[in-house]
């Protein structure tokens, strides 16, 4: 499979102004991103997990050319698109879609479903007639398994689990190659969340292409992803393929993650030493010196404060930690026990 | 295009159903509302007195019934039989006409005060907030600056300096009505153009332009109709208070601010119809406006839903 997307130490940096703050006070700088290196091949599912706060929808936004990075590549392609504005990254924006967290507020609450699905092609295909337009419409309705004749209802008018059918309609008309979904089900009952995502299984197959899968929990991404990527803080922490990942992770957070993930029997549970991460995440603004997960990191040392860690890669697979799994396993075989029970 | 998405197309041969927009809920929330319904009918009754009342009326407003000139006290009060049905003004002219004539020039300055305010504040308002950055301060610091203009005096001084006509009147008032409007859209722009389906569009790579027209502009309508009907009487007033001061409209032209300061100017000599007729529909007007306007923030109301 070709390469569809790369980025290279991708950054993102948000000026923050005090209240109060005369306008000449330098702003302090949040890094969102800070230096996120990925690929993405045709055709294949990346998850990314971290906590609130660890910048995936940043990222997302950063690739998608919303907001634009302050620092690395994205090459689409080949191709860098970091720099595009204005009528250059409006077309490309043909080729990736995003697919939103809150799935009413994704749409326009005074238009039907109709023109809201429509829009990206009255946008790229101006020459397209209205009753193409509507037929095309009511096509990809169908395929996301809504009833084509609801084509002029309003938004409000419909379910959660509706609403992101409605989302994913429009993300899909365009036929793009990369489809970001940012949290697509966090806002969704679980029953539906099984719904969307089968319903973005289903489409990945019969469009091919590829997605980036956004969420704060593992369990939803495992079941999607032929990659993970876990962040902490703006960076990544450990990337490889999904089933190895879940079966024996290596970055000590990436051990907690997995140990967070509830079990579905009260007997495992009950007995199941909970999650091993105490504390907040840190402030963005004053992240930590060296590791950035030294402060809550089980198997923090003494130089994890001097030293950023290394990625270290091995075949597809990416950590950065700079303790062998032997190593971090021995100082905390309980966690990866525990891990192992799932 | 067949796909195979392992689910066979259904439905797309019936018949699309019917959907209920915003605006039809508003609609029917609206007509719930006895008060503001009945002030809606109010409003329309007198918009059909300013259009066609002239046609019922005795003698053209500018006609001087030399007659009675001088006698209007015992014989200029309103009548049935003469078809002076408001009585006569002090000089002698059908006081009904001159009422429909006021009510014309009234409405037509609250309605074009309140028109430029919802054009020219929304998209200025619209632009500025979803521009943001420097764009926004700039466009900002202007209205701030005219605002801090006082507008009674600016008003009185373009009329003096320019002549007294209907033209400068509007100017004078859509100069300053636009800037609260535009204070307000710009205020919902910026809560709106963090919503996620501005961002959608944005991402689609749909124009900067669009959007503003597309999806900021339909959302802010609710908020800026409720403050155009504040707005209209607003207007009513500035244009009575400086006709009232007798800069505003000229004879034989006449507005519900000049008819009233001449009926105060004669209310001691026993002709008080004068002033009762003038005010009459002035306060009515005005009422049914507010009533309007509570009524349609009701039902537009999104926390209402």
């Amino acid at each position: 499979m070709s390469l569809l997307l790369e980025t290279r130490g991708v950054e993102v940096t948000f000026p923050i102004r005090g209240k109060g703050d005369w306008p000449w006070t330098p702003p302090r700088l949040l890094r969102a991103v800070a230096g996120v290196s990925l690929t993405l091949r045709e055709g294949e599912t990346l998850g990314v997990v971290g906590e609130s706060g660890s910048g995936k929808s940043t990222l997302a936004r950063a690739i998608l050319g919303t907001i634009p990075p302050t620092g690395g590549k994205v090459i689409w392609q080949g191709r860098d698109i970091t720099g595009l504005s204005g009528e250059a990254r409006r077309a490309h924006a043909k080729d990736v879609q995003m697919v939103f967290q809150d799935p009413l507020a994704a749409l326009n609450p005074r238009m039907t479903v109709g023109q809201i699905i429509a829009e990206p092609l009255r946008t790229h295909h101006p020459e397209i007639s209205r009753e193409e337009a509507r037929a095309r419409v009511q096509e990809i309705m169908a395929q996301v398994g809504l009833l084509p004749n609801l084509i002029n209802r309003y938004p409000h008018e419909f379910s959660g689990g509706q609403c992101q059918r409605i989302g994913i309609a429009r993300a899909l008309i365009l036929r793009p190659k990369l489809l970001i979904c940012d949290e697509p089900v966090s806002a969704l009952d679980v029953s539906v969340q099984a719904q969307v995502i089968n319903l973005l299984k289903e489409i990945q197959g019969a469009f091919g292409l590829s997605i980036i899968f956004i969420a704060h929990d593992l369990s939803v991404v495992r079941h999607v992803s032929d990659r993970i990527a876990v962040m902490y803080l703006g960076r990544l922490v450990e990337v490889a393929a999904g089933k190895r990942l879940i079966a024996e992770p290596w970055h000590p957070y990436t051990k907690a993650l997995i140990a967070s993930i509830p079990v579905p029997d009260p007997a495992v549970e009950r007995v199941r030493v909970k999650a091993a991460l105490t504390g907040e995440l840190p402030s963005p603004l004053a992240p930590p010196s060296g590791c950035v997960f030294r402060t809550r990191c089980p198997v923090a040392r003494p130089s994890c404060a001097e030293l950023v860690p290394e990625t270290r890669s091995e075949g597809d697979r990416m950590v950065a930690c700079p303790f062998a799994p032997e190593e971090i396993g021995q100082l905390d075989n309980a966690v990866t026990v525990r891990a192992g029970g799932i | 295009m067949a796909l195979a998405l392992g689910r066979k197309p259904i439905g797309l041969d019936i018949a699309p159903v019917a959907g209920r927009s915003l605006w039809q809920d508003a609609r029917t929330r609206f007509l719930r509302n006895r008060a503001a319904t009945a002030s809606l009918v109010v409003l329309v009754l007198v918009g059909l007195f300013a259009a066609f009342g002239q046609f019922l009326a005795a003698s053209p407003p500018d006609y001087v019934d030399f007659g009675l000139l001088g006698q209007v006290k015992e014989q200029g009060a309103p009548s049935l039989t003469n078809g002076h049905w408001f009585g006569l003004d002090e000089q002698a002219r059908d006081l009904y006409a001159r009422v429909v004539q006021g009510t014309r020039i009234s409405l037509m300055v609250g309605i074009v005060g309140a028109l430029v305010a919802v054009v020219v504040g929304t998209l200025y308002g619209a632009t500025s907030g979803y521009v943001g950055g420097r764009v926004d301060n700039v466009m900002m610091r202007i209205v701030d600056i005219l605002k801090s203009i006082p507008y009674m005096f600016v008003l009185i001084l373009l009329l003096m300096v320019f002549g007294r006509s209907i033209f400068m009147l509007f100017l004078g008032i859509g100069m300053i009505s636009w800037l609260d409007m535009a204070r307000i859209a710009r205020g919902q722009t910026l809560s709106l153009k963090n919503k996620e389906f501005v961002e959608a569009a944005v991402a689609t790579g749909v124009k900067p332009l669009t959007i503003i027209l597309r999806h900021i502009v339909p959302n802010l309508l609710g908020v800026v109709v409720v403050y155009a009907t504040i707005l209209v009487p607003e207007m009513i007033i500035y244009e009575s208070f400086v006709s009232f001061l007798g800069l505003g409209v000229q004879e034989p032209n006449t507005s519900w601010g000049a008819l009233i300061s001449d009926g105060t100017g004669t209310m001691q000599y026993g002709t008080i119809w004068q002033l009762l007729f003038p005010l009459f529909f002035f306060v009515v007007t005005l009422f049914a406006f507010f009533f309007v306007g509570d009524g349609l923030r009701d039902a537009l109301d999104p926390k209402d839903r």
